[in-house]
């Protein structure tokens, strides 16, 4: 306690103008998260989030099929406890590692809370409450069965494991959009953070190697792959995300006989991956410009073939220095999926400006877009502390931990 | 096969689609239509009252319900509809790519939106009768636009609204203060603030935000209008068969209400005109006698469909827009003709 004091006025009241600066910033904090509680507490009027929640969360999804996201979710849970346990259970070997440490349990307590408070707060009936422990409890499961057992897993098997993941991913398709089956869900009812996440997810996933292989192309000695690249990345670099949007929306139907241009969910959402791939291109080689060229030509004269160089050796460097950029590039993205709300798709800002729109809910604006900052805010801030997680695990030089 | 003779058989072709094309009500839009299953429907979806999501991601509104009465009217089914949320700016490419099959969209009906050299669109008749509207602070005293001479006047820049307003005040030689804001998200807070006397914008959204401040009856609208806003639905000019059951869906909702039918007497004063050969007027609107719905490519009964779907034109208006909700609008210009107002459905012979 004692420390925590005398840290406490070291860093705050050094000096008699550190402690005027510091009490200054103190009292104008403080005023303004009064002023923001009072206005939470006793001024809003949260009945527009509770009665929306569904919209905000899946859009227009029809309320029968809703089933196939629940499944989705705890597919997507179980797959996550695996994970976390998976990666506990085989942490780097210069690491030690420890089943069950602090961060482990506090990221469960939180989860915990979140679960407990979230639904009843937003007034969501009992049965959906118990679906959320449920979840919760399935995470909690995955986790530790992973953690006890996932040691015993061999190097294949783990590889395996990764799989999980993309099967996911194209399962997940399925069960959103139908087919094999399945009642067919028109995108057009796809809405709120659903269509949000999947057209940021979708747009991530596919401009990354897209990305890569321009970037490759940038540095290539062939003209036309050169140039090529160079065109398509100067091309789309020059024009705002909002016109190519209008473009893929509304000059496809002009261009293409009625019928066989795309859902235009996924004109937006090709649209928003071949624009995030010019700027991920960019990344990415300056990425490539950190390696030093010694690495290439020491690779080569191992005899190594080119594309086995920049497999193992140019691009893992490469890709580990422009890590920071892609992530920011990622976020940006998931940030850009707002403009679709400007071409008449309900994702969660789309959604967000009907609700105000709506008569029983006119001038609650505040209340709507602190919610959809605070769900912009979670996603942002998941996708940056992964990052910084892969690049923690990623790096060559790091000390062994103490914890 | 030679090229000759393809040509040949593809002129052919073409010669008797133009034949079938007149001798038979057909569109190729409701064709399409029916072929889909479903119709298409553009709205705008984020107008209070006109088209907006409820909770339960159902499109709410009086722009979604006619689209529901078109569905009714085409495919006999008023849940037979795909909204297409589409925004202010592309409306009129998204249907001239083909990408809707209807505009239920307020869109103030214009000569050069109309013309073939201008968007070359086809208008509906009016559906709703709106106008530039004035709103100031009950407390304020004002009454009329002289009486705001010197005082500043919250409108959105770059808008036809700033130009109306600029125009009328000239004409009435009234010199005022713009206070003008890049949107209506920074216009009205500010006047709701107090810093401008009053705010200018179409009535209908006037009295939308109004219901949204936190002391509605504290502001009232000034009865003079300085501009008017017809607007109405739109189809493409390609396929007049379509536009003209459009415009006759639109004209059985007025004559609906015009006859006292409603949503929930439609069943029995069909049955009442079935029995009774003496009703003839109700017999011809109804689809038991003569054959209108062909003529226009709907079935028979499109208009008691229509009508049961959604009701009658002034049921709409209060179900949506009118003084129980909370728009609260007066029907001013959108009542009946022999009401004083200016809907008037032509004679349905």
């Amino acid at each position: 306690m004692n420390a925590l004091l005398r840290r406490l006025r070291a860093e705050l009241f050094a000096t008699p103008a550190d402690g005027a600066l510091s009490v200054a910033l103190i009292m104008l904090l403080s005023l303004g998260a009064f002023g923001f509680l009072r206005w939470a507490l006793t001024q809003a009027q949260w009945a527009v989030v509770k009665v929306n929640s569904t919209l905000f969360a899946v859009g227009r999804y029809p309320i029968e099929q809703q089933w196939r996201l629940w499944l989705l979710t705890a597919l997507l849970v179980a797959a996550s406890g695996a994970t976390w346990g998976l990666l506990r259970a085989h942490p780097r070997p210069d690491r030690t590692g420890v089943l069950w440490p602090r961060n482990d349990r506090l990221a469960l307590v939180l989860l915990a809370l979140i679960a407990l408070a979230l639904p009843s707060a937003l007034g969501l009936t009992l049965a959906i409450q118990t679906r959320w422990w449920g979840l919760l409890l399935l995470l909690a499961l995955c986790r530790w069965l992973a953690g006890r057992f996932g040691a015993n897993l061999s190097s294949t098997g783990r590889r395996l494991a990764a799989l999980v993941w993309p099967l996911l991913y194209l399962v997940g398709m399925v069960l959103i959009s139908g087919g094999l089956g399945l009642v067919t869900v028109s995108p057009s009812e796809w809405g709120g953070l659903l269509l949000t996440l999947l057209a940021s997810s979708f747009a991530i996933l596919l401009c990354f190697p897209i990305g890569v292989l321009l970037a490759l192309g940038r540095r290539s000695e062939l003209p036309l792959l050169r140039w090529g690249s160079v065109l398509y990345i100067e091309f789309i670099r020059g024009a705002p995300l909002i016109t190519l949007l209008f473009l893929g929306q509304n000059i496809l139907g002009f261009l293409l006989p009625g019928g066989l241009a795309p859902e235009r969910v996924w004109r937006a959402a090709w649209v928003l991956t071949f624009f995030a791939a010019a700027y991920l291109a960019e990344a990415v080689r300056s990425g490539l410009a950190a390696v030093p060229r010694g690495q290439l030509e020491a690779a080569r004269s191992l005899g190594l073939s080119y594309p086995k160089a920049l497999q193992h050796v140019v691009l893992p460097q490469a890709l580990r220095v422009a890590l920071p950029a892609m992530v920011g590039q990622f976020i940006s993205l998931l940030q850009d999926t707002t403009l679709l709300s400007l071409i008449g798709l309900l994702e969660l800002l789309g959604t967000a400006r009907t609700v105000m729109a709506n008569p029983a809910f006119l001038g609650r604006n505040g209340e709507v877009y602190l919610t959809l900052a605070v769900l912009f805010w979670g996603c942002c801030a998941a996708l940056g502390l992964s990052s910084r997680a892969l690049e923690r695990r990623l790096d060559p030089h790091a000390v062994p931990s103490a914890t | 096969m030679t090229k000759g003779g393809l040509l040949a058989l593809a002129v052919v072709g073409a010669l008797m689609g133009c034949a079938a094309g007149n001798d038979a009500p057909g569109s190729p839009t409701m064709a399409k239509i029916r072929e889909r299953g479903r119709l298409v429907c553009a709205v705008d979806g984020a107008v209070p009252g006109f088209s907006t999501v409820g909770p339960g991601g159902a499109f709410v509104g009086i722009d979604a319900d006619f689209c529901r009465a078109v569905a009714a009217a085409v495919l006999g089914d008023p849940s037979k509809v795909e909204f297409r949320p589409v925004t202010a700016g592309e409306r009129f490419v998204a249907l001239g790519s083909g990408e809707v099959d209807l505009l239920s969209i307020s869109s103030t009906h214009t000569l050069s939106r109309d013309a073939p050299g201008g968007n070359a669109l086809s208008f509906g008749p009016v559906f709703f009768y709106d106008g530039q509207g004035v709103m100031v602070p009950a407390a304020s005293g004002v009454r009329s636009l002289q009486e705001l001479a010197g005082k500043p006047i919250c409108v959105e820049s770059g808008t036809n609204t700033e130009l109306n307003l600029a125009d009328r005040m000239r004409e009435l030689g009234v010199a005022y203060q713009p206070l003008r804001f890049q949107s209506g998200e920074q216009a009205y807070p500010a006047y709701e603030q107090g810093r401008c006397a009053a705010i200018t914008s179409d009535s209908s959204l006037l009295a939308a935000k109004r219901s949204g401040f936190k002391q509605p009856a504290a502001h009232v609208l000034l009865p003079e209008l300085l501009s008017k806003e017809p607007s109405a639905k739109v189809t493409i000019q390609a396929d007049p068969a379509w536009a003209d059951a459009v415009r006759w869906v639109t004209h059985t909702l007025v004559q609906a209400e015009e006859s006292g039918l409603t949503k929930a007497n439609v069943e029995a004063r069909l049955a009442a005109a079935r029995r009774d050969p003496s009703q003839a007027e109700a017999r011809r609107f109804l689809g038991v006698e003569g054959d209108f719905g062909r003529q226009l490519g709907l079935p028979a009964d499109f208009t008691v469909r229509v009508v049961k779907a959604v009701g009658n034109y002034g049921e709409l208006f209060e179900r949506h827009l009118g003084s129980a909700t909370p728009l609260g609008l007066e029907r001013g210009l959108n009542r009946l003709w022999n009401d004083g107002g200016l809907h008037i459905a032509p004679p349905f012979r």
